[in-house]
C-alpha cells in the first residue's frame, strides 16, 4: 500500500487541497452520494469524459442477487434458465463467494448502475466512479456500441419483450414458450449479424409494425414454399446447382426466423425478440477487457483526483485501495485461482501502461509506438476507448512492458504431437507473436465455431444443411447433437451439420440422426 | 451532463427471481421429488420440517450451445510465466486428451459428473413431498352459518362498543383535535398577551384623550373570552373515539378430524414403533399443511386405550398385550362426544404389527363394520411387519370388499416404504 501516494504524474500538482474532506466516517448517507457523485463528476469533467445522464440506484444484496441472475437486464422475460443462475447466484452469495458488487451498469440512457446498501462509502464511491463515469462514458463513446445499440430505446424493448413473452405463455402455455426460448438460446450466438449494422430496437416500432409484420411474414414464407416437392428424378442435377439462401447465412435465428416453414407467428417474434437482445449483448462480449479496463482506470484516476484535492483522506483511500488491488489480482497460470486472464487486470495494465507511454516514454516505446509516444495522453485514451473491440485494441496497444510485467506465454495443444510446445514468451523475439495470440484469443469468430446456413433443399426435403469451418482442425464440441435437436425443434424438418475443411467432409452431425426415425427423437 | 439521480430502489420487490426461480424447480420437478423422497427416508423425525439440498447432474441443467471440443491444434496465452523460454516442450499427461496446464478445468463438454446443486425451502419441500396428495373422500359439507364466519382485526372504526375502544387512538385523535381547534386561539392569544404588555409598561399619556386605557380593557376583555372558549374545547370528544374494527370473515367450508390410533404395546419392537412414528409424522404434516382447521386426536392403546397429547403419542413408552378393539372403542366414544359426523369430515389412521389377541379380532372388524366405517370418510390401515400377516389382517381384508371407497389397508416392512405407501393410501382420487 505505501505507493498510494507516489504515484507517476500528479495531474495539477500545484493546486491547493481542500481543507476537509467531504466525510471522515465510512457509513454512507443519501446526501453524502450525492455529494461524493458531484464531486466526481467534476473531476470525471476535468478529464473530458462523455456520459449517457447517470441514475445511481440503491439495492439490498438480495435485489443484486436477482439483477446478477437476469444477466443485468432490469427487467426481462422469465425462463427457467435465469431461476438457475439465481440459485447458482445465492448459493455463492451465502458461502460469502459473491465478488464484485459493482459489476451492474446498464447501457441506457440515462445509464443506470447500483449501489449495494451494504457497502461502505468508499465502495458506494468507487462504484460510482467505475460505472457512472468509466463504463458510462464506454458505453456512449465506444464505436460498436454506438453503432450496434440504442441506449434510449433498451428499457422500452425490454419491458415489450417481457410483456410478449408473457402473453404468449398465457395463450400457448408456459410449456411451448418454454421450448421455443430454450431452442432460441441455444443459438443466440449465431443471432447476430456481425458485418452489416443492424436496425436499432425501438419498442414502439415493434408493437406498430408486428401486425404487418406478421402478415408479411405469411405470405413470404408461403412464397418460398409454394412449390411442391416433386417426385421425379429429373431436376435432380439441376436443383443441386441453385442453393438456397445463395450465400451462406452467418445469423442463424435470423434465417430460420424468417423461413423456417412451420413456425407460428408468435414464435417467429420470440425469435425475433432473443436474436435483438443477443444482438443488444453483442459489443459486450467483444470489448470485456477494454470496457472492464477503461472502467478500472477511471476510478483509479477520478478517486486518486478526489485526493489530491484534499476531498477524501488516506483512511478512504486505503479502504479504495484494498478493494482495487484485489480487482486487479491475476493469479499466476500454476495458481489454484487461476481461471484465465482476468479482463479487469488486463485493460487496466493496457491503458494505464498507454498514459505513461504518453508522458513517459522509454526508448522502446518510442520504437514499437512511434505515433504515441510523447503525445497527449488523454486525447490517445479517448482515441483507443472509442475506436476498438478487445481483439484489435490489444493487437493495437498492447506494449513489451505489459507482456513482461504480466509473464505472458504461449502453449501450442496440437493432438498430433504428444508434448505441450511454448511458442511464445515474453522477449524480444517473442512479442509481436505474442501479442498476436492473445488478440486472437479475444476475437469471438475464433472463439466460436464458425457455422452458417449452407442450403435449404428447397424443393426436396426441405432439409437445413448447416456448415461448419473448422480452425486449426479443432473439431466440434460434445453438445453439437443437442444443438441440433433445438435447430430441428426450430427448423422443422431434418438438420445436417457438416464441418468442411479444405473441401473436404471431416464431421458430420444429423438431426433426427442417421439410422433412426424421427419418432426416437427426445426432445431435450 | 445532467445531474445524477439517486433513487432508493430497497423497498421496491426483491424477489424478482422468485418466478424465474419457480420455472427451475419446475422444470426440475422430477429431479426434485426423487431427492426430496430419499430425503425423507433419510431423514430423524423431528428434522423433516426445513429444507433440502437437490443435487441434479449438470449435463441436465447444462444449456448446449456450438462450442469447440477437445482437439486440433490450439494455442492459449497463459500470464505468470516462471522459467519457461520460447522451444520448450512439456510432455503430455498419460491418457492425455488435457487441455494445456489448466488442471481441473471444468469439462466443456459437460460430460463430467459435475453436479448443480441448490436448495429448496422447507415449504417447497413439503410441496414436493405432498405434491398430489389430497385426503380422499373429504365432501365439502356446509357448515352452519353462524359457524362459518371468523371475526378478524380489520382497522379502526368510529362507532363500536366499549369493550373494543383503543384508547391510545381515541387520545392521539384527541390530542390532535385539541391542537387543531386551540392551536390558532392560543397564538391570539398569546399576541395580544404581548401587546397588553407593552401597552402597560408605556408611560401614561397625560392627556386622557391618548390614554391606554380603553385599549388594555379590550384587551383583557378579547384575551378573556378567547381563554374561556379554548377552555371549552373538550379534553376529549366523541368524534375522537375509535374502536378496533373486527369483521365477519367465512371459514373454509371443510373441517376435518384426524384419528391416529397406534399400537404400542410388548410386540411392537423399536423398529416397528418408529416406522409407524414417521408413518404418522407425514401424515400430521400433510393435515398441518393441507387443512387449516384440523384436529387431530392422538389414541395409543395396549391391553387399554387412551387419548394423549402429540408428544406422548410419539415419545413416551409403554408395554403390555394388545387389544386393538381397546382403541376402536375409544375412538367412537370420542366421535360421538365431539365429532358428530354431520358437522366433521372423519379420517382414521391406524398402525400397528398386526399382533392381537386372537379373540378380539372378529371384534374390530364389526366394531369397525358396524359404528365406525358408516361414520367415517376414510380409514387406513398400515401393518408394519415383514412377516406373515395375522388374524386382524385377515379380518380387516374382509372390510375392504366391503367398504371399498373408505376402507384401505396396506403392508409395510422397511422405513423405505413408508413414502410409497403413504402415497397409495393418500394418492389424489380422480374427482
Amino acid at each position: 500500500m505505501t505507493d498510494m501516494m507516489d504515484r507517476p504524474a500528479q495531474d495539477r500538482p500545484n493546486e491547493p487541497r481542500a481543507a476537509e474532506p467531504i466525510s471522515t466516517s465510512s457509513e454512507w448517507t443519501f446526501e453524502l452520494i450525492q455529494q461524493y457523485d458531484e464531486e466526481i463528476a467534476k473531476c470525471a469533467a476535468e478529464f473530458g469524459l462523455d456520459t449517457y445522464p447517470n441514475q445511481v440506484e440503491v439495492i439490498s444484496a438480495e435485489q443484486m442477487m436477482d439483477a446478477y441472475s437476469s444477466v443485468g437486464m432490469p427487467v426481462g422475460y422469465n425462463h427457467w434458465s435465469f431461476g438457475k443462475q439465481f440459485l447458482s447466484t445465492s448459493k455463492g452469495y451465502q458461502r460469502g463467494q459473491m465478488g464484485l458488487a459493482y459489476e451492474i451498469v446498464i447501457n441506457s440512457n440515462p445509464c443506470i448502475a447500483y449501489l449495494m446498501e451494504e457497502n461502505t462509502l468508499p465502495m458506494q464511491a468507487l462504484v460510482i466512479a467505475h460505472a457512472s463515469y468509466g463504463h458510462n462514458s464506454f458505453f456512449k463513446g465506444n464505436y460498436l456500441f454506438r453503432t450496434w445499440t440504442d441506449a434510449s430505446a433498451i428499457i422500452d424493448y425490454l419491458v415489450f419483450a417481457r410483456d410478449y413473452v408473457a402473453e404468449c405463455e398465457e395463450r400457448y402455455g408456459l410449456d411451448a414458450v418454454e421450448e421455443i426460448l430454450d431452442s432460441c438460446h441455444a443459438l443466440q450466438n449465431y443471432g447476430v449479424d456481425r458485418y452489416k449494422r443492424p436496425s436499432p430496437i425501438s419498442a414502439t416500432e415493434e408493437m406498430q409494425r408486428r401486425k404487418e409484420r406478421e402478415e408479411y411474414q405469411q405470405r413470404r414464407i408461403n412464397d418460398l414454399w409454394r412449390t411442391i416437392p416433386k417426385m421425379n428424378g429429373d431436376e435432380d442435377t439441376e436443383r443441386s446447382k441453385v442453393r438456397f439462401p445463395e450465400e451462406p447465412q452467418e445469423n442463424l435465428l435470423y434465417f430460420i426466423e424468417k423461413n423456417a416453414p412451420l413456425l407460428e407467428t408468435w414464435q417467429r417474434e420470440i425469435i425475433r425478440i432473443v436474436r435483438k437482445l443477443a444482438q443488444y449483448f453483442y459489443p459486450q462480449r467483444q470489448t470485456q477487457v477494454m470496457n472492464e479496463g477503461w472502467a478500472t482506470f477511471w476510478h483509479y484516476t477520478l478517486l486518486h483526483r478526489m485526493y489530491d484535492k484534499g476531498l477524501v483522506n488516506e483512511g478512504f483511500m486505503l479502504e479504495f485501495l484494498q478493494s482495487h488491488s484485489a480487482v486487479v489480482y491475476q493469479p499466476p497460470f500454476d495458481s489454484p485461482w487461476y481461471s484465465g486472464i482476468n479482463p479487469y487486470t488486463l485493460g487496466f495494465s493496457i491503458f494505464t501502461d498507454l498514459r505513461r507511454i504518453c508522458e513517459n516514454p522509454t526508448e522502446e516505446d518510442r520504437e514499437w509506438f512511434p505515433d504515441i509516444a510523447g503525445s497527449d495522453w488523454l486525447e490517445t485514451l479517448h482515441f483507443a476507448m472509442k475506436n476498438f473491440k478487445d481483439e484489435s485494441f490489444i493487437q493495437q496497444f498492447l506494449s513489451p512492458k505489459v507482456m513482461r510485467d504480466l509473464k505472458f506465454f504461449a502453449i501450442q495443444n496440437d493432438d498430433q504431437e504428444d508434448v505441450y510446445r511454448v511458442t511464445a514468451i515474453h522477449d524480444d523475439p517473442g512479442y509481436r507473436d505474442l501479442r498476436e495470440k492473445l488478440a486472437r484469443q479475444y476475437n469471438l469468430s475464433y472463439r466460436e465455431p464458425n457455422i452458417q446456413v449452407w442450403n435449404v433443399d428447397v424443393r426436396g426435403d426441405r432439409s437445413l444443411t448447416l456448415r461448419h469451418v473448422p480452425v486449426d482442425r479443432v473439431p466440434l464440441g460434445g453438445t453439437t447433437d443437442e444443438v441440433l435437436r433445438h435447430v430441428h425443434r426450430l427448423w422443422g424438418f431434418d438438420v445436417h451439420l457438416e464441418s468442411v475443411d479444405d473441401g473436404t467432409v471431416v464431421q458430420e452431425a444429423h438431426c433426427p440422426p442417421r439410422n433412426e426415425t424421427p419418432d426416437d427423437l427426445i426432445k431435450p | 451532463m445532467g445531474m445524477t439521480h439517486v433513487v432508493d430502489r430497497r423497498l421496491n420487490g426483491k424477489n424478482k427471481s422468485a418466478v424465474n426461480r419457480e420455472r427451475f424447480l419446475r422444470r426440475y420437478r422430477h429431479h426434485i421429488k426423487k431427492a426430496v423422497s430419499e430425503a425423507v427416508h433419510k431423514r430423524s423425525i423431528t428434522d423433516i420440517e426445513r429444507g433440502e439440498k437437490v443435487s441434479i447432474p449438470s449435463r441436465d441443467t447444462d444449456e448446449p450451445i456450438f462450442h469447440h471440443g477437445q482437439g486440433g491444434k490450439r494455442e492459449v496465452v497463459h500470464p505468470g510465466n516462471k522459467e519457461f523460454v520460447a522451444g520448450d516442450t512439456i510432455p503430455k499427461p498419460e491418457g492425455g486428451g488435457g487441455q494445456g496446464q489448466g488442471q481441473g478445468q471444468a469439462s466443456p463438454d459437460g460430460e463430467g459428473m459435475d453436479e448443480f446443486a441448490f436448495q429448496i425451502t422447507q415449504d417447497e419441500f413439503l410441496d414436493f413431498l405432498f405434491d398430489d396428495l389430497e385426503l380422499p373422500n373429504l365432501a365439502r359439507k356446509k357448515l352452519k352459518d353462524t359457524e362459518a364466519f371468523k371475526y378478524v382485526r380489520s382497522g379502526f372504526t368510529s362507532q363500536g362498543v366499549p369493550a373494543k375502544l383503543d384508547v391510545v387512538r381515541s387520545l392521539r385523535g384527541a390530542h390532535a383535535r385539541r391542537l387543531g381547534l386551540g392551536g390558532s386561539r392560543k397564538r391570539k392569544i398569546r399576541r395580544m398577551e404581548k401587546e397588553l404588555e407593552a401597552l402597560k409598561s408605556a408611560p401614561e399619556d397625560l392627556d386622557a384623550a391618548f390614554s391606554h386605557e380603553d385599549q388594555i380593557k379590550a384587551l383583557e376583555d378579547e384575551i378573556a373570552e378567547l381563554k374561556a372558549n379554548v377552555r371549552k374545547i373538550p379534553f376529549i370528544d366523541e368524534i375522537d373515539l375509535r374502536y378496533r374494527q373486527h369483521v365477519k370473515h367465512p371459514q373454509p367450508a371443510t373441517s376435518a378430524v384426524m384419528f391416529c390410533l397406534m399400537d404400542v404395546s410388548g410386540s411392537m419392537t423399536q423398529m416397528h414403533k418408529d416406522i409407524a412414528k414417521r408413518f404418522f409424522i407425514l401424515l400430521y404434516l400433510f393435515l398441518k399443511k393441507s387443512y387449516k382447521k384440523i384436529d387431530v386426536v392422538f389414541i395409543r392403546h395396549h391391553t387399554s386405550a387412551k387419548e394423549v397429547d402429540e408428544e406422548e403419542f410419539f415419545y413416551s413408552r409403554e408395554t403390555g398385550g394388545t387389544i386393538v378393539s381397546s382403541a376402536l372403542k375409544l375412538m367412537h366414544k370420542i366421535i360421538e362426544s365431539r365429532y358428530s359426523p354431520s358437522e366433521w369430515n372423519i379420517y382414521a389412521a391406524q398402525a400397528s404389527d398386526g399382533d392381537n389377541w386372537n379373540d378380539d379380532s372378529p371384534i374390530c372388524g364389526k366394531l369397525l363394520a358396524d359404528s365406525i366405517l358408516p361414520l367415517v370418510q376414510y380409514y387406513a390401515y398400515v401393518e408394519i411387519t415383514p412377516q406373515d400377516h395375522q388374524m386382524l389382517w385377515y379380518e380387516y381384508e374382509k372390510l375392504q370388499e366391503q367398504f371399498p371407497e373408505s376402507f384401505a389397508l396396506q403392508q409395510i416392512a422397511d422405513p423405505g416404504e413408508i413414502y410409497p405407501v403413504f402415497r397409495q393410501l393418500f394418492e389424489r382420487k380422480a374427482a
